[in-house]
């Protein structure tokens, strides 16, 4: 049982960590959009737009007042929710984004499973038959996973299994009102080739951290008690090794994340990802603002997660700095 | 030399770099075909012998195409590893000499949150501001490798910190700064050469990436993925058009992989695990 009171402690240090970084995010974010030239009002109004006009659309955008002014309005609107109002479409970001959570997230969700699901047999498996034929087809599969771009991996699927087989759509999402076994459908290519780089990661540091726990005296002395190599592998080895794991399946939620917005890209799907290449297109820019700075808030909070996970369980990180 | 052989994955992944390097090399001097010439009577024609890989729906050469290619994408990954390493290094050396430090401190937060943003993201960002570019795609790149090098330079040289010679070096009145550029520097190098051929495939598979949506190179500089998104709408009348370019992506990264594993098994022993 974890010690209450240095777990209290090492989750506030870590919070008030957590909130600088995104504190910081939100001024990186902010200033570098700021920059941009141009103003998004005469962009929005044309050319031949009144000064007056302009000037009640720019208070109407939040685009009078200092930039510390806009800035603290901007960071305090985020606080409670409010992502402001789409320079094109007039509605508030927090819906567009809204509607598009819906897709992307259970996406990068579903391809995380995915490659969870791929590498913990086949790191196991690989690590259990070490200097096999079996290890060295694993290792090599997973070569070949990292070197692939995941992109073209999905349009070759597509060729495959959408336009020759038809088992799938080639692109497209119906939403989920149509079912979730039709919207999980239309998901599982673009799942598949997302997990396919972060499976062959995965079951790499899997079988790694496999192959140091075996190399313990504490295998040894599980098997010299008595227990067969397949027991002490299940019983004592793989909790061990799971803990470089689940850090590892941390991380790997900002590269799905960011890795959707080019997947959801080959298959047209309406997530988060197509959103910024439409705002970026449309010079959109508080949509792009919005979107980048809820994917590194997600970053931040998963791998403060991680860490406090990770902390529960080996007492030893949280003495350590 | 027979080092060189003991990897078993050393050559292979050599001669599959050099390859492409080379491919890049002569694209600059001669192309089979030139690549701005448009022929469309010729178009989306199969593999032959005047054209090696075909040609694709303007009735380009698709050889030409991945020779120039190469160039685009070996010449962003160069440059994004050369920003990573010209600033991650310094700051990792830094950050160690004054371990504990203010300095150490600000460089380690500027470096975590740095990682929050992916490359991908940085490159949004960018695009979002200057316009879509190769020149934007290597500073996205560059920006996402600089906390790479200075955190593996900041974890290597503290090791070495604590080390009997580097105490002499200190006796011996050196400051912090020379020891790190006569003593810290050359004992990290051999790691540094492998973390950069590590993130040199990454750039390629990166730029690939950025160019296949339209934030990279631009037409008519011919790239990799820009190549595979212009054969996207085309790819079930002429799937050799998605295939190449694809392939030669696939090929380098392998290589430089393969390279990568090859030269930590021979610069650095004691690594000589499974890499992850």
């Amino acid at each position: 049982m974890p010690n209450r009171k240095s777990m209290l402690h090492y989750f506030l240090k870590r919070l008030l960590s957590l909130s600088l970084s995104l504190v910081a995010a939100s001024i990186v974010i902010f200033l570098a959009l700021e920059v941009v030239p141009g103003d998004p009002a005469a962009y929005m109004l044309g050319l031949n737009a009144q000064e007056d006009t302009l000037q009640a659309l720019r208070e109407e955008l939040g685009l009078t007042g200092s930039i510390f002014q806009r800035y603290l309005s901007w960071a305090g609107g985020l606080l409670v929710g409010d992502f402001g109002v789409s320079y094109t479409y007039r509605t508030p970001v927090s819906e567009m984004i809204g509607d598009r959570l819906w897709v992307s997230l259970p996406l990068a969700l579903y391809a995380l499973t995915l490659s969870t699901l791929i590498a913990f047999p086949a790191g196991i498996w690989a690590a259990s038959r070490r200097g096999s034929a079996a290890d060295a087809s694993v290792m090599g599969v997973t070569q070949l996973g990292v070197a692939i771009p995941n992109f073209w991996f999905a349009m070759l699927m597509v060729l495959v299994f959408a336009i020759n087989l038809r088992w799938f759509s080639a692109g497209g999402f119906p939403g989920w009102d149509a079912g979730f076994f039709a919207g999980m459908k239309a998901l599982t290519l673009p799942a598949i080739a997302l997990a396919l780089p972060q499976a062959s990661i995965l079951t790499r540091v899997m079988r790694s951290s496999l192959l140091d726990t075996l190399g313990e005296d504490f295998i040894r002395t599980a098997r010299a008690k008595g227990l067969t190599k397949g027991q002490a592998l299940w019983r004592h080895a793989v909790r061990n090794a799971l803990i470089p794991v689940l850090t590892i399946l941390g991380l790997q939620f900002s590269f799905l994340l960011a890795g959707a917005i080019i997947i959801e890209n080959v298959f047209f799907l309406p997530g988060l990802g197509r959103l910024v290449f439409q705002s970026i297109s449309a010079r959109d820019l508080i949509v792009v603002e919005s979107v980048v700075m809820l994917l590194v808030f997600a970053v931040i909070v998963v791998n403060f997660a991680v860490d406090m996970a990770y902390a529960w369980v080996d007492p030893r990180l949280r003495r350590r700095r | 030399m027979s080092v060189l052989f003991h990897s078993r994955t050393l050559l292979p992944g050599l001669f599959l770099s050099l390859v492409f390097v080379a491919a890049a090399l002569i694209s600059l001097v001669w192309v089979p075909y030139d690549t701005t010439v448009l022929n469309i009577a010729n178009r989306m024609k199969l593999p032959s012998w005047e054209h090696w890989l075909g040609t694709d729906q303007f009735g380009r050469d698709i050889l030409s195409m991945i020779m120039v290619g190469a160039r685009t994408s070996i010449a962003v990954a160069l440059v994004a590893v050369g920003i990573g390493m010209s600033v991650g290094v310094p700051l990792g050396l830094a950050a160690a000499a004054r371990k504990g430090g203010w300095l150490d401190e600000v460089i380690m937060r500027a470096n975590d949150l740095v990682f929050a943003f992916p490359s991908l993201l940085i490159a949004v960002m960018i695009t979002a501001v200057f316009g879509a570019s190769a020149l934007n795609a290597i500073i996205a790149i560059g920006i996402f490798n600089i906390p790479v090098f200075a955190r593996l330079t900041r974890g290597a040289a503290l090791s070495l910190w604590n080390r009997d010679y580097i105490l002499a070096a200190r006796v011996a009145g050196k400051g912090p700064a020379r020891i790190s550029m006569e003593h810290i520097l050359p004992n990290v190098a051999n790691l540094l050469i492998v973390q950069g051929t590590i993130q040199f495939s990454l750039g390629i598979l990166a730029e690939a990436g950025l160019s296949y949506v339209g934030l990279g190179a631009q037409p008519p500089t011919a790239s990799w993925g820009r190549m595979l998104a212009d054969s996207q709408t085309m790819i079930s009348l002429a799937p050799h058009l998605a295939l190449f370019p694809g392939l030669a992506i696939l090929l380098t990264v392998l290589g430089l992989n393969l390279m990568g594993d090859g030269l930590r098994d021979l610069l650095d022993p004691k690594l000589r695990r499974a890499r992850v």
